[in-house]
């Protein structure tokens, strides 16, 4: 065993990047069960998102131009969601179980001609001077920008959902749809907007995964990251800084577990290899200790004349 | 990827229905694990489909499925392949195994060939690759090129295949550099590119300057080439859009010559069941282009080992090797028999760390 071959500043860097994705896909999901709608989808908008910023990325050989191709499929496929839920009033559950086998099969389509291409690289930022400080340097000040967007993003999630009156009005959707159109909201309209800021964000963290850590296409490549952020979601009792700490936590012990492995820890390794599922469910059960309760109108359809 | 399981099969049941007026034609089908398009397994097991159409032109005709998931849906589509008049069948992953058998059962004419299996039939042949030779010029190109005497190995899971390479990429690491560790990470996945990215990530943090993989996908690649100073190996199939640097060769599976051959066998009539392991010799295992970035000294003893394990004058496991508790286990120029190595697990002696049992 040699721990000494575990590089603290190193392993927190890499965590940070590893948990991105996660953190992305499950910030969108917030604002959308914030409103009131559980979409099962995201995996499939990952996967989608992330054929669609590679093939954008490749094609135009800017990778920024690639992120933005990817919240555009994203929230095209979303969408889809938005209207079999939101104007047919088609079940929630099934339609984002749909979504995901939809997303997974269209990503495998599109993607036929970018297998074995390398896309054009998003280098970290270059932050001078900040970035050759110790220890802190590179933990904070050396990563590329979609990873401080996904740290902006939680900030401006929370400070929407706290301190605005769009905020508010978006809780109220989601806690009680009746009543927020009894006082003249739109309801419909809301939520549409939420699930297509949901799907923008699900396409950025999948397009993160095969622009950035990969960086290739391969079908199927997303790997169950969708289903995970899902459960962030309620891991974090509805709330953005949580979904921060969850993610960091989750992505944290892989990496940590992967480490612990080449440092040749003598835990088997299976319980290194299923480590972050017991801590999240550890965790899970401390923060449940927390009443805050999920939206009251989670997963309920709307119609104005019901 | 259900979804398109199932386009798929209905475009196989089109694809059959259309070609069924032609029987002159010796009609081989195909089972594939993944999409061709995976860059590994399924991909060179399709190239080797493509050659043999290419060599035997308008005498055979072929037909495949991908994407296959190993349980009843694999029976299915091979029971439907021999109903619509295949009259050989590769069935290529070894989930594949005892719906192969089963199948086989109820088509006595038909003739099937497993991948990486160990049940036969009057039938049936199985078939696979020793890659375990390749693992050893991988070795010794690997202990040569190291500076900080650290090797990193992804594995996926703790099977004899995957255990029997490890050992001998280190005892031919170990025979041209004394200094050298094996640090291994286990991914628990053939096929996961996020994971497999993390993994040669972490492997390069801990200093390792040689990242071998034996999982599917070039993310480790990938991450090598960000590293710079790295050098990996393709997996499978050859990687080469990743070579002079870090790729510096690779073990490809080269399934085609036995393809060719086979379907050939059933041609005029001398099909047998058998049971294959062949390797670099009969060119089922191929090393990729040694290139620039190594050494010229170190490319020509590479080419070397090549050689004389191509021609049988050397075989990867011969003794004096111990086990990794140090029991004695080959005497001085004994080799390791075919079952030995086909149940391998066990590391031997110099590997640190265990084996998840």
């Amino acid at each position: 065993m040699d721990l000494s071959a575990i590089n603290p500043v190193l392993l927190i860097a890499a965590l940070m990047s590893a948990a991105t994705p996660i953190l992305l896909a499950a910030i969108g999901e917030l604002v959308v069960e914030r409103a009131g709608v559980l979409n099962l989808g995201v995996e499939g908008m990952m996967i989608v998102g992330a054929i669609c910023g590679f093939a954008v990325a490749v094609e135009t050989g800017s990778p920024l131009l690639g992120f933005a191709g990817a919240a555009v499929g994203g929230a095209l496929l979303s969408l889809l969601f938005a209207f079999l839920t939101q104007v047919t009033l088609a079940n929630q559950v099934a339609s984002g179980l749909a979504l995901t086998l939809f997303g997974l099969g269209l990503s495998s389509l599109l993607g036929q001609g970018y297998v074995g291409i390398k896309p054009p690289r998003l280098g970290d930022l270059d932050l001078g001077p900040l970035a050759d400080i110790p220890v802190i340097g590179p933990i904070l000040f050396s990563h590329d920008l979609i990873l401080y967007l996904g740290l902006a993003l939680v900030a401006a999630v929370w400070a929407v959902l706290k301190f605005t009156r769009a905020g508010l009005i978006l809780r109220a959707v989601g806690e009680n749809h009746d009543a927020a159109h009894a006082l003249g909201y739109k309801v419909v309209r809301i939520r549409t907007l939420a699930i297509l800021f949901g799907g923008a964000c699900a396409g950025l963290g999948g397009a993160y995964i095969s622009l950035i850590r990969v960086p290739q296409w391969t079908e199927g490549m997303t790997a169950g990251v969708g289903w995970i952020a899902l459960a962030l979601v309620v891991f974090a009792s509805w709330k953005p800084w949580r979904v921060l700490l969850g993610a960091y936590l989750f992505g944290g012990i892989t990496q940590l577990q992967l480490n612990l492995q080449g440092a040749g820890v003598a835990i088997p390794v299976e319980y290194l290899a299923m480590s972050p599922y017991i801590i999240t469910i550890l965790v899970l059960v401390i923060l449940s200790a927390d009443k805050s309760a999920a939206p009251g109108s989670l997963g309920r359809s709307f119609h104005a004349s019901h | 990827m259900r979804l398109k399981t199932l386009l798929t099969g209905a475009a196989l049941a089109l694809g059959l229905a259309a070609s069924a007026v032609a029987q002159d034609k010796t009609k081989v089908g195909f089972v594939f694990v993944g999409p061709v398009g995976d860059g590994g397994w399924t991909y060179e097991h399709n190239q080797g489909r493509l050659a043999l159409e290419e060599e035997l032109g308008d005498k055979v005709e072929t037909v495949y499925v991908e994407s296959v998931p190993e349980g009843p849906d694999a029976e299915r589509v091979m029971t439907q392949m021999a109903l619509d008049g295949a009259d050989l069948i590769f069935t290529t992953s070894f989930g594949y195994m005892d719906p192969t058998i089963n199948v086989a059962a109820k088509f006595p004419n038909v003739k099937f060939e497993h991948a990486t299996g160990y049940k036969r039939a009057d039938n049936v042949s199985t078939y696979s690759a020793r890659f375990y030779e390749g693992r050893a010029i991988q070795g010794l190109i690997a202990g040569s090129m190291t500076k900080s005497n650290i090797i990193g190995y992804i594995g996926s899971y703790p099977i004899p295949e995957v255990i029997r390479g490890i050992n001998s990429a280190f005892i031919h690491a170990r025979k041209v550099n004394p200094d050298v560790q094996f640090k291994i990470v286990w991914a628990y996945t053939w096929f996961d590119p996020a994971k497999e990215a993390d993994a040669a990530k972490v492997l390069i943090e801990q200093g390792a300057d040689v990242v071998l993989q034996h999982t599917d996908s070039t993310a480790p690649q990938a991450a090598a080439q960000e590293a710079g100073n790295v050098i990996t190996f393709g997996q499978a199939s050859d990687m080469s859009q990743y070579a002079p640097m870090p790729r510096v060769s690779s073990i490809i599976d080269n399934w085609a010559p036995y393809y060719i051959e086979r379907t050939k066998a059933v041609m005029d009539g001398t099909w047998t069941s058998t049971d294959t392991w062949n390797g670099i010799g009969k060119g089922m295992v191929g090393i990729g282009e040694i290139t620039d970035a190594v050494p010229e000294d170190v490319k020509a003893e590479a080419l070397a080992l090549k050689e004389s394990i191509a021609s049988g004058e050397y075989h990867p496991f011969t003794g004096p090797l111990n086990k990794q508790d140090g029991s004695a286990w080959l005497a001085d120029g004994e080799t390791a028999d075919d079952g030995t190595l086909a149940g391998m697990n066990f590391y031997v002696e110099g590997i640190e760390g265990d084996i998840p049992q």
